[in-house]
């Protein structure tokens, strides 16, 4: 008689625990997928610019300030929103609200900054296919900052409300995650627009 | 049997399409051959089945236990695939060679528009007066290799002339090249290929290839201007056909120099007219000025509705233009 | 009642007194409510299959007018703008809202049933997906009832999309459903992906999945990575068209070539997408009448994937005539050729399963064995394109229609109307009627290739596709009154398919639990599935748990009637993504109305931008906010508020 293969495990968790659970993994697809449209939007940006004369780059030399110090403000924003998740790892929820409120502050400073920085660009929307993408591009991630700003404010609200702890605390890490995400995508957007210019692309 | 105008596979006139069509021939012979043996395969595979078959006979019948047996199948039948498979890449190179970059001796230039929907074609010569257009009808001379520069007028189109070489598209804001060199005399058809709007469908063009001596007859007559009207009817009938169609035409000659729509300086030197959708006569012509929305809905020429007078002004009128 | 953290689970047979009690924690709500809030994967899964089905029948209404504008030459039967409309919706119907929605439907339905689950990873997103395709099917089709349908073709190429040339509504009504369906692609995709690796049974370990897992995730991930290039394609667009920015437009510095970049980027793993799900049904469908395993499953799910990996390199090749250097003509017609070998593999596969098995003719089996000819007719003359001479005089014209028509007719359709026949019982509890599933098998696969076959030569004798009408003496007249024959013959077939599944579905002969006496784990459970799939989770031992004992590959046997009970709550097991060892207990949504609310809070958004009253889309926007964040908003059982947790080791229910 063949032996029949039954999984008897012992201790199992129920639901989450730490950032193991379906949400992560769910918050993981949405990044790849929204890493390929940021990839696809620079693609255009390239593939758009490489085709077209000089002078389609309405702003060869683009101003280092303040996209430079806005830059370093999002990119600092991501350790702290790391600090605060260590707060909520570590049970301490003063440190979390802290870490969460100054990120949500970072972030609202980036947005106003970067909106400032569209209103004075030296051309509009659609100007022609560089102006219309630096602003289509740029959109799209101040979009995706709304929305981390929004998932930090509700994080900051739960975990006012006490919801998590230590084990259950999915919904941070994977807020955390995308707020990463919106920072790491920021530097591709961030380099293409500002700096290779300088290296000689479409100049 | 007469071969078909837009036919690739019976025949080729050109060039390009004579190092293209042994290529679809291979290809094609191997199609075939492969789906032959497959649904050979198949069929007798099948033919080994129970006769009725359904749930119950499915249920009834045992399994087939032994694992490993027909791994063998995959094997071979990937190998024996590779074998046409790397002919025709290698196939492929060597015959991309021959018809993908114009040669560097080529006979002439011209260029080619799509337009929404029939063909602007300009012809160069050695000094600029030597440039004169026309449309939906491309003559070359027999023999040359022939370069043609590519622009997209408005929305993308494609210039194919099958029996001379594959499609190129035209795009707006690029320039691409095609080239056609005709082996012998005869007029090809060629097409849009490219979905470019409701008259997609009649956007065809001709390419008459010709010996050097009656394409140089043809090139000195083209560059001619119209000639001017010899009784008060042509005078009367050239005076509103340069007010109307003017509009949109050009007549070398005249007043008429709107680029909207086909050159007609010598519009009845051409085989067809709106862009091979009808024969060049006065009948059509007729009809085509009076309502071209009817033979070709969608055109971008509009009802003429000329009075009867008007209309036989006119049409005495353009048949000069030859 | 707050769950704790950790608990052994408890080990049982499938009792009835657990069936009842699973019963109870898994059943969709009757009436109404149940119908707007359901999440169980199966509700979902027929959803979308009807919902397919009827826009394949829509789609097939409009093929057969085209058929009679075109039966003969100079045909006025639609004016050309008719005309346009008509084959633009066509094809945006069959590829976009038929192709890959039928095919998730079916894995919807399947999966967890194949992978020994109790539902999809995510059930909520799973409804979303459907609500918002359905929302999407019927904003695509708003324009074209009303006239204005999209006009430019499925490949919608620029600059004729932009406002210049198509100033009416039409080609807007497409780009924004385009990027509305795209939501629903994505969301599919990702949740198929999470799905296929954690929600398997123990023992499903990743060499034991069927082959259509393989084929629909590998699809799903081409999906996830892809469908944002389209989305943004048509974004940018309806930009173009709505703010005059020059993405597209040369006179503004933008290329009319990145659409087509765009375009391709996706539309070609897409094609890839809308067959390799068609194609596991296959190689898990046809095993089943030849009375054996598949040969070669690790060589046929290697093929799978190196299929789309291949794939994702191959979009050049429908752009070989814009006018691109040499240097990138030989590398994507090289690569085009190349990518015929892993897709030949599950051909020899299929054909060698049946010479080394003992094959039953019943309906399904037809359909699954003419689809290996299908294939190969439509892979070869997939091949002649690939070469780049002889695709410089293919493209554009009837070959191209003919070669899309047998991908997407041969491995889809017929794949799928074998499926139904296979999985119908599963489903319903009750047989297709397999006499007429005879009629129908032989109307469509004779019509199906006397309309087609010939379309080849038609292409080949230079007939341009997209044309209205065509003049006399072009040689095509007597090919294109037989292909509008046999596409009348086929509809005749699909007819009666559907008569056979309206009939069946009311009287058709009961279905036992194994109708096919099949191997795989959906077949251990009753016809039709409770709600809660397993009463218990089942253990396997091998890729056949249901034919281990004949088969005899190995010592072990899978465990069908003891394994977890999980009944404590509406539960399921995680696993390992590689092994599938059991690794979490996971507390699966109750039935939300959460999805419908975002779906219509995403319809207003749509609906304001499409009109221009920016003020409902902004409503629809905080509409879709507030849905989200009701959906988002941590489960009270999941939170852990006593700072002295349960101890590790204490048992769940003391």
């Amino acid at each position: 008689m063949a032996e029949h293969a039954l999984a008897r495990p012992g201790q199992l968790a129920v639901g989450p625990i730490g950032r193991n659970g379906l949400g992560y993994w769910g918050v993981a697809m949405l990044i790849a997928t929204e890493a390929a449209l940021f990839g696809y939007l620079l693609f255009s940006y390239y593939y758009n610019g490489a085709t077209q004369p000089p002078g389609w780059i309405l702003e060869p030399a683009p101003k280092m300030f303040p996209a430079v110090p806005n830059t370093v403000l999002l990119l600092a924003s991501s350790g702290v929103v790391w600090w605060g998740e260590k707060g909520i790892e570590a049970g301490r929820r003063g440190q979390a609200l802290l870490g969460f409120g100054i990120t949500f502050l970072m972030g609202a400073i980036f947005a106003a900054v970067q909106i400032y920085e569209w209103l004075i660009k030296p051309f509009g929307f659609a100007a022609n296919s560089y102006s219309s993408l630096y602003f289509t591009t740029t959109a799209f991630h101040m979009a995706h900052v709304i929305a981390g700003l929004i998932i930090l404010a509700a994080l900051f609200g739960w975990t006012a409300l006490d919801y998590f702890s230590p084990r259950r605390r999915i919904v941070v890490s994977a807020g955390v995650l995308y707020w990463h995400f919106v920072d790491v995508v920021w530097v591709f957007v961030f380099t293409t627009y500002y700096l290779t210019p300088y290296l000689g692309f479409g100049t | 049997m007469t071969r078909p105008p837009l036919d690739y596979l019976l025949g080729s006139d050109g060039v390009r399409a004579d190092a293209t069509l042994p290529l679809t021939w291979f290809t094609l012979a191997i199609s075939i051959i492969v789906c032959v043996i497959i649904a050979w395969l198949l069929w007798v595979g099948v033919r080994r089945a129970r006769a009725n078959g359904g749930a119950a006979e499915t249920v009834g019948t045992p399994l087939e236990p032994e694992q490993g047996r027909g791994l063998s199948w995959i094997t071979i039948g990937l190998a024996v695939s590779a074998v046409p498979l790397l002919a025709t890449l290698i196939w492929t190179m060597a015959a991309l060679g021959h018809v993908v970059g114009p040669p560097r001796r080529s006979g002439m230039t011209i260029d080619v528009t799509g337009h929404q929907w029939w063909w602007e074609v300009e012809y160069h010569g050695a000094n600029p007066s030597d440039t004169f257009a026309t449309a939906n009808e491309i003559h070359i001379p027999i023999g040359t290799p022939v370069v043609v520069r590519l622009h997209g007028g408005d929305v993308i189109h494609s210039f194919w002339v099958p029996a001379l070489a594959g499609k190129t598209d035209t795009i707006p804001g690029q320039q691409n090249i095609a080239w056609l060199q005709a082996d012998r005399p005869g007029i090809y058809r060629g097409q849009c290929t490219e979905f470019c709007g409701v008259e997609h469908a009649k956007m065809g063009f001709e390419v008459v290839a010709q010996p050097a001596n009656d394409f140089e007859h043809w090139r000195e007559a083209q560059l001619q201007t119209a000639p001017p009207p010899a009784t008060p009817q042509l005078i009367h009938g050239m005076q509103f056909t340069t007010f109307r169609c003017g509009l949109c035409h050009s007549i070398r000659g005249t007043d008429a120099a709107s680029h909207y729509g086909p050159d007609l300086t010598h519009l009845m030197s051409r085989r067809t007219i709106a862009a091979t959708t009808l024969p060049n006569n006065p009948g059509a012509l007729a009809g085509w000025i009076q309502a071209p929305q009817g033979m070709k809905p969608g055109t971008l020429m509009p009802d003429q509705h000329l009075s009867g007078a008007e209309l036989n002004d006119v049409l005495a009128y353009v048949e000069t233009l030859k | 009642m707050r769950q704790p953290a950790y608990r052994t689970p408890r080990i049982g047979e499938s009792t009835p007194e657990l069936r009842a009690r699973l019963h109870a924690i898994w059943e969709t709500a009757p009436g109404w409510r149940g119908w707007l809030s359901t999440v169980d994967h199966k509700e979902i899964g027929l959803r979308y299959i009807v919902t397919a089905f009827i826009l394949l029948a829509v789609g097939g209404v409009e093929a057969l007018v085209i058929r009679l504008q075109l039966a003969g030459p100079d045909l006025h039967l639609l004016t050309p703008e008719q005309y346009n409309q008509f084959f633009s919706t066509h094809g945006m119907t069959m590829i976009f809202l038929y192709a890959l929605p039928i095919l998730s439907g079916f894995s919807n339905y399947l999966w967890p049933l194949v992978l020994g689950s109790r539902d999809m990873a995510f059930p909520r997103l799973n409804a979303f997906s459907y609500w918002v395709y359905l929302a999407a099917s019927i904003f695509l089709y708003s324009g074209f009832v009303i006239g204005a349908g999209p006009n430019d073709g499925w490949f919608n190429y620029v600059p004729f999309a932009e406002k210049d040339y198509n100033p009416g509504i039409n080609e807007d009504v497409y780009a924004l459903g385009m990027v509305l369906l795209g939501i629903s692609t994505t969301v599919g995709a990702a949740n198929f992906i999470v799905t296929a690796f954690k929600m398997r049974a123990p023992g499903m370990s990743i060499n034991r999945l069927p082959i259509l897992v393989w084929g629909t995730l590998t699809a799903n991930v081409a999906n996830l990575l892809v469908v944002p290039a389209v989305s943004l394609a048509f974004f940018l667009l309806w930009l173009d068209r709505q703010f005059g920015t020059g993405f597209y437009q040369p006179s503004a510095g933008g290329q009319p070539l990145l659409w087509q970049h765009l375009f391709w980027i996706f539309g070609h793993p897409w094609v890839y997408a809308i067959v390799l799900p068609a194609m596991g049904m296959v190689s898990d469908g046809l095993p089943v009448f030849c009375r054996r395993p598949l040969v070669g499953y690790s060589l046929v799910a290697l093929g799978t994937v190196a299929t789309m990996i291949l794939g994702f390199g191959v979009w050049v090749h429908h752009m070989f005539a814009t006018g691109l250097p040499a240097l990138s003509l030989s590398f994507f017609s090289g690569a085009s050729i190349i990518i015929t070998f892993p897709s030949a593999i599950a051909v020899f596969a299929w054909l060698a399963t049946i010479w080394t098995g003992r094959p039953v003719i019943t309906t399904a089996f037809l359909f699954f064995a003419s689809m290996i000819l299908l294939f190969v007719i439509g892979g070869v003359s997939g091949f002649m394109t690939a070469s780049v001479p002889v695709d410089w005089q293919l493209t554009d014209t009837y070959f191209v229609v003919a070669h899309i028509h047998y991908v997407l007719i041969g491995i889809n359709v017929f794949p799928v109307v074998g499926a139904t026949y296979f999985w119908f019982p599963k489903m319903t509890g009750r047989f297709l009627d397999e006499r007429l599933g005879r009629w129908n098998f032989w109307t469509m696969f004779v019509g199906f290739n006397l309309g087609f076959l010939p379309m080849h030569l038609t292409g080949l004798l230079g007939m341009p596709r997209r044309v209205w009408t065509y003049p006399e003496g072009m040689g095509w007249d007597t090919l294109n009154l037989i292909t509008s024959i046999g596409s009348f013959v086929f509809a005749i077939g699909v007819l009666i398919f559907f008569y056979n599944c309206w009939k069946s579905y009311r009287s058709g002969a009961p279905a036992g639990a194994n109708p096919w006496d099949a191997p795989t784990l959906e077949w251990s459970i009753p016809s039709p599935p409770p709600p809660y799939n397993f009463a218990v989770i089942p253990t396997l031992a091998s890729r056949h748990p249901l034919w281990e004992d004949r088969l005899d590959e190995s010592e072990a046997r899978s465990s069908l009637d003891r394994g977890m009970t999980l009944d404590e709550g509406k539960e399921t097991i995680i696993t390992t993504a590689m092994d599938a060892e059991p690794d979490r207990i996971v507390e699966m949504p109750e039935d939300s109305y959460a999805p419908l609310l975002l779906t219509i809070g995403l319809a207003v958004l749509f609906a304001g931008l499409l009109v221009k009253l920016w003020l409902v889309a902004g409503l629809g926007g905080v509409g879709c906010l507030a849905a989200l964040l009701l959906w988002l908003w941590p489960r009270q059982e999941m939170r852990e508020r006593s700072p002295e947790p349960r101890k590790i080791g204490e048992p769940a229910h003391g």
